[in-house]
């Protein structure tokens, strides 16, 4: 559904501005490379340009990468995390305690059918709640 | 000659090639061209760089925007889906939806502040009142209290949904229209923050929809294991108060009624029971989930004093009301959790931390009151999926 809503968006083109400096970038930094490749080639005295080349165009290249990279990056999709909300019956009278998936109209203290084991108690839900599996990231400070 | 054949080819094509010429890094070179190349474009960042910065920071701000439309959309058709599932109703009920989507509510003139809290709490009853009649409109052949109240939550965060993106493309308009970079600046800026809002509601949106407990119900579920065994009486409105014999000391333990979703009206409901008993009360405690600081712990406990309630203040004024009138101490226990756990299902630590939270409430009934006392308990928030 995101990704239909994205697709008529009116404003999800790259702004041709951008695109054409980043064009004129990358080509330059694609000349300054085979620059200082080819001045590599020539021997020791030309050591220095193929150097200050390199550097020129492998910071512009690498520059021109991350703008086409965050421009052309589309709306990425919901990351709504798969968590399972789990139901936790117990049986107040044996102590059985039960785990299973939460169902509609389930609420905490809700009163169930009878336990198995004890026919005379009704087993009521004691909590209703999402595990987390995945570890939320900590900072040592 | 060369190391690398496609260096070769293109020296080979080039006429007068600098390197031929052993030219290499003079004037006329490749390097000069590329120099000059720089040149022009230092000059068009000089100029042009603001421009360009604001058409990154666009650019930014149109992702988040896109994925705020389909949080958006989804949540608008949770909404319908979930009227349609419980309420059947006999018409489409889609138009009727998108309407209560854009509705607004128009907060009291403040410039003579006195008597303002009355006619805000008049307005927001009114307003609660309204979205509850359109929802039983909407859903004319549900009949169940706890169902209505779920369904008006799912409204309520489908409508927040709805608001948060209409502002954000509001400002993202108007800076592109006018390119001015601190308008889109601090669009940028705060949209971190927006999105977490909204992914929050994203996620509230099946909670209500399937009745389940939410982050903002611990202080409910605390109070429910409380009271759970005696007698619950309703107190006014939409407030349940149970009798708990609780250390030698006699609790009144109060909740809003659950578990349908529903806050009650915790500054009518204390009110009442304090004038109930002549305002002899030692202690009023209210527990209630807090919005915990980045590195802080979900489900930490924390305790202070002060009346533990959000909202937009009505109920705290109430409380602070009568906690001068009689001279009552109030304590406060809250529960960390990060604003996307408050409004999405229960996280495990969060339930677990309501058993922590009642030793807390234990130690501090023991040593702040004496035997024989009477005191309240609140568990502020929202009841949905919370019996009592």
């Amino acid at each position: 559904m995101t990704q239909n809503t994205q697709q008529q968006s009116p404003v999800n083109k790259i702004s041709s501005y951008i695109t054409l400096i980043v064009a004129i970038v990358m080509g330059l930094a694609i000349i300054a490379l085979f620059s200082a490749a080819y001045a590599y080639t020539l021997g020791s005295e030309y050591l220095i340009q193929a150097g200050f080349l390199i550097i020129i165009g492998a910071f512009a290249l690498g520059i021109s990468v991350v703008v086409l990279y965050q421009t052309r990056r589309n709306a990425t999709a919901i990351k709504n995390e798969e968590t399972k909300v789990m139901t936790i019956i117990e049986c107040k009278n044996c102590g059985t305690k039960i785990t299973r998936d939460f169902q509609r109209g389930d609420y905490v203290f809700k009163e169930l059918g009878a336990c198995e084991k004890c026919p005379e108690q009704k087993q009521i839900i004691t909590g209703v709640y999402k595990e987390i599996k995945t570890k939320e990231k900590t900072y040592a400070v | 000659m060369t190391l690398i054949p496609i260096i070769d080819a293109i020296t080979q094509l080039a006429p007068n090639n600098p390197i031929h010429t052993g030219q290499f890094g003079g004037d006329g070179g490749w390097t000069s061209y590329i120099g000059l190349f720089y040149m022009v474009f230092m000059f068009v960042i000089l100029f042009y760089g603001q421009r360009f910065q604001s058409y990154m920071m666009i650019r930014n701000v149109e992702d988040s925007l896109h994925k705020l439309r389909g949080i958006k959309e989804e949540g608008r058709k949770n909404a319908i889906e979930t009227l349609k599932e419980i309420g059947k109703p006999s018409v489409d009920i889609t138009p009727r939806v998108d309407r209560c989507l854009d509705y607004f509510t128009i907060s009291p003139q403040s410039m003579d502040p006195a008597g303002i809290v009355a006619k805000l709490d008049h307005i927001l009853e009114v307003r609660d009142q309204r979205l509850l009649d359109d929802v039983k409109l909407m859903a004319p052949q549900c009949n169940d209290d706890v169902q209505l109240h779920n369904m008006e939550n799912t409204l309520e965060a489908a409508m927040a949904l709805n608001y948060l993106y209409k502002v954000v493309r509001h400002y993202y308009i108007q800076g592109k229209k006018t390119m001015s970079l601190y308008i889109i600046m601090q669009l940028q800026m705060v949209l971190p923050m927006v999105m977490k809002e909204a992914e929050a509601f994203s996620a509230a949106l099946t909670a209500f929809s399937f009745g389940q407990p939410i982050g903002d119900s611990v202080g409910p579920l605390i109070a429910s294991k409380m009271m759970r065994g005696y007698e619950v009486r309703k107190v006014y409105k939409d407030c349940v108060v149970a009798t708990v014999p609780f250390e030698g000391r006699t609790a009144l333990v109060m909740k809003a009624e659950g578990s349908g979703g529903n806050c009650g009206k915790p500054g009518d409901a204390i009110e009442t029971v304090i004038e109930e008993n002549q305002g002899k009360i030692a202690m009023l405690i209210m527990i209630d989930a807090g919005l915990k600081l980045e590195g802080e712990a979900v489900g930490e406990i924390a305790e202070g004093v002060g009346s533990a309630i959000g909202g937009p203040g009505v109920d705290a004024f109430k409380i602070e009301e009568m906690l001068v009138k009689y001279k009552i101490p109030i304590n406060a226990i809250i529960i960390k959790e990060d604003i996307g756990d408050a409004v999405a299902p229960m996280r495990k630590e969060i339930h677990d931390a309501a058993d922590k939270a009642i030793e807390r409430v234990r130690e501090l009934v023991l040593e702040r009151t004496k035997e024989g006392d009477t005191l309240i308990v609140f568990g502020v928030g929202n009841s949905i999926g919370i019996g009592q």
